[in-house]
């Protein structure tokens, strides 16, 4: 109940926790750093931001060449579809439900793309075509979520059914992309001085996320997500349009999910059913790493974008070392999130 | 009769059956035959066996699973479970002088239960002692074990020859496919545990209300430490089942996708998976919906491509029927027909 501030919703303040956090003991800098790696809302993000710094550095002791500024760009470069995937998860997580249908989703919209482009539609049409696709499911897995009360798990599983399977049906082998405009905007880089440079893509995941972040918390549906991942039914009383809003983020998780598909098809210039299988559970993974509560109401996007990040380093560190199968790259990732999780339970355990 | 009828009619069960009702009748529609069972060599063939012991792993996994879920949990590590029992097997039995020797076979099989076992408490010392989601603890597992089965086969597609361990898949008994024996057990098993004792009351308590069954006297952690070994032993059972069928431990495409369908056939059965009361046989019926609906594609001739459309399209439905609103809507429609029906009878007299 944190996101509430006293002078826009004087009646919801909770009345036992009024402001946690620093402000309530003036104290020294130790204690309040303490206070802010110890509370809630603030220090799961915290935690993931050292330790993806300690891992930066750490790299960057081992191997020359990996503390560079292009190493850290790619990281965005590589995984920009992960990011705009894990903004919309948020939302959905914020909110108490989660959403399995994005692999699947991301993997519709590189079908329909290349499908598209392939029949000579210029991506002018192509891509909002898409958006307008992807955002359309997941208004009806909304609905199918609040006014029929299915459970979410269940209902974006159908949703992920749905679109692996319409892949299926546009072509069950991988369609390659030849149109100039999209490849050009595929290719192109913006030259950011020095050797240093980044896509197309980089900038839109950039964008989605500052969108992201002022819809979080400048505006009233971002306030009453964080409020129905607090207490549905307290925001309900509140008057607060929870329907609405319910219903919203599914689709604002479909929308993430079909950009996210469009960068991912700049990155691979093709269509593939069989495509990023999987990548739901990488976005869940980001989120939960970047601190977000799975039971919802905490939670920043800023944090899951840096979740990402740590997903990408990995990957980055496990090609740098070069010897290590494919195989470590699970194992490692499956060790990571057991070390983030518990880390964050004995730090906000201790609080309590 | 009558009274069986409304009783059926107010079981959670009731769409379920429908559902499988319906596809069997596609399925007769399309296909005259669909219900001839014949007998060759003393050994039943036909669609229903098929059904029955293709469905079989699937089942067994979600028996594990809806405990599981009575607990307000999830355990999305089964596949990967599945896919380590299979490495582990078959390395064993590839590494022994004699696959073929039923004691080399019965070592291996004892072998993977038991590193299941490992991994069940793992995931429950997770969830009860740490305290950590099940959905997030499970995922630990799910993604990191494949990568260990991976590391038990080395990156290889294992392959073996050990006639008694293939008996295992594609075995028969006494005219019954031997999956078909192992889920009736392990359904037995996990129904009479459950049922017969206090046990299934805990686990419905400790999904229902966590605190208050604490400060009744239930100690939730051995319960959900049970619960989540219980599951991984039924994944590695469901794993060696796939595993000899196919003869070959595959670490990245064994048993992929079973925790969905598990979880389904647990919904589909009419099981919250907000946790507490749980129906076994509706998990039951559950796997036999999801393995029909397989069955279904194949005979009815819909294109193995729009496989996962058909399947998106049974679930919604499904979840639909199930859902508090429908029955809320068809119950008020219900009752305003009595109401119409009372009149009629009332000016008749």
């Amino acid at each position: 109940m944190t996101t509430f501030t006293s002078d826009q919703t004087p009646a919801s303040a909770p009345p036992t926790l009024p402001a946690p956090g620093p402000a309530r003991k003036p104290a020294g800098i130790g204690a309040r750093v303490r206070d802010a790696f110890t509370s809630p809302k603030y220090g799961p993000v915290l935690v993931t931001a050292v330790l993806f710094v300690a891992v930066f550095v750490a790299g960057g002791i081992r191997y020359p060449g990996f503390l560079s500024g292009q190493v850290l760009l790619n990281l965005f470069v590589d995984n920009a579809y992960l990011i705009v995937l894990a903004v919309g998860m948020t939302f959905v997580i914020l909110t108490g439900g989660i959403d399995l249908s994005v692999g699947a989703v991301v993997a519709l919209s590189t079908m329909i793309a290349a499908s598209l482009l392939q029949a000579g539609l210029p991506p002018a049409v192509v891509i909002p075509l898409i958006l307008l696709a992807t955002s359309v499911l997941g208004l009806l897995v909304g609905l199918m979520i609040h006014y029929f009360k299915v459970q979410p798990f269940i209902a974006t599983l159908a949703a992920m059914f749905l679109a692996r399977g319409l892949c299926y049906v546009i072509s069950q082998s991988s369609i390659a992309i030849s149109d100039p405009a999209f490849i050009a905007l595929a290719v192109s880089r913006i030259p950011l001085g020095g050797t240093m440079s980044i896509t197309w893509s980089v900038v839109i995941a950039v964008i989605v996320v500052v969108i992201a972040v002022w819809m979080l918390h400048r505006t009233r549906f971002g306030r009453t997500v964080y409020a129905i991942g607090g207490g549905e039914q307290s925001g309900m009383l509140m008057g607060l349009p929870v329907a609405r809003t319910k219903v919203l983020v599914y689709v604002v998780s479909g929308f993430c999910s079909g950009l996210s598909g469009v960068l991912f098809t700049f990155y691979t210039l093709s269509g593939y059913p069989l495509t990023a299988i999987g990548t739901e559970l990488d976005a869940i993974a980001a989120v939960v790493i970047g601190g977000t509560l799975l039971a919802g109401g905490y939670g920043f996007v800023l944090g899951s974008v840096l979740g990402v990040l740590v997903l990408g380093i990995i990957q980055t560190i496990i090609s740098f070392e070069g010897t290590l199968s494919s195989w470590w790259t699970k194992i490692f990732i499956g060790v990571l999130l057991l070390v983030f999780i518990a880390l964050q339970r004995v730090l906000t355990a201790r609080r309590r | 009769m009558t009274a069986l009828l409304a009783r059926l009619a107010a079981s959670r069960l009731l769409w379920p059956l429908v559902m499988l009702a319906v596809l069997l009748i596609i399925d007769v529609i399309a296909v005259p035959g669909f219900f001839s069972i014949t007998v060759r060599d003393g050994n039943l063939y036909g669609s229903l066996i098929d059904i029955l012991r293709n469905g079989a792993p699937t089942l067994i996994v979600a028996i594990g699973m809806t405990l599981v879920i009575a607990t307000r949990g999830i355990d999305l590590s089964v596949g990967a479970v599945a896919a380590i029992s299979g490495a582990v097997a078959c390395s064993i039995l590839l590494g022994s002088p004699d696959p073929g020797n039923p004691a080399t076979v019965a070592v291996a099989i004892v072998v993977a239960l038991l590193i299941s076992l490992v991994l069940g408490v793992w995931n429950g010392f997770l969830v009860a002692v740490l305290g950590i989601q099940p959905i997030i603890a499970t995922l630990i597992l799910m993604t990191a074990g494949r990568g260990v089965a991976m590391l038990i086969t080395e990156g290889q597609i294992l392959t073996v020859t050990s006639p008694p361990f293939k008996a295992l898949g594609s075995g028969f008994w006494f005219g019954i496919p031997v999956a078909v024996y192992i889920a009736a057990i392990v359904f037995a098993v996990a129904a009479t545990l459950t049922r017969r004792t206090a046990l299934g009351m805990m686990i419905e308590a400790v999904g229902i209300n966590p605190e208050a069954s604490r400060q009744a006297g239930i100690r939730a952690r051995g319960l959900l430490f049970a619960v989540y070994t219980f599951s991984a032993v039924c994944a590695a059972v469901a794993g060696l089942i796939l595993t000899a069928n196919t003869m070959a431990a595959d670490a990245n495409n064994a048993a992929l996708f079973i925790e969905l369908d598990a979880i389904l056939a647990v919904v589909i059965g009419g099981t919250s998976l907000a946790g507490g009361r749980y129906s076994l046989a509706g998990t039951l019926v559950g796997a036999l919906v999801i393995q029909t609906l397989v069955t279904t594609v194949y005979t009815v001739g819909i294109p193995p491509i729009a496989t996962m459309v058909f399947k998106a399209a049974v679930v919604t439905v499904v979840c639909l029927l199930q859902s508090p609103t429908t029955n809320q809507a068809l119950a008020s429609f219900r009752r305003s027909l009595a109401v119409r029906a009372g009149k009629g009878v009332a000016s008749a007299s």
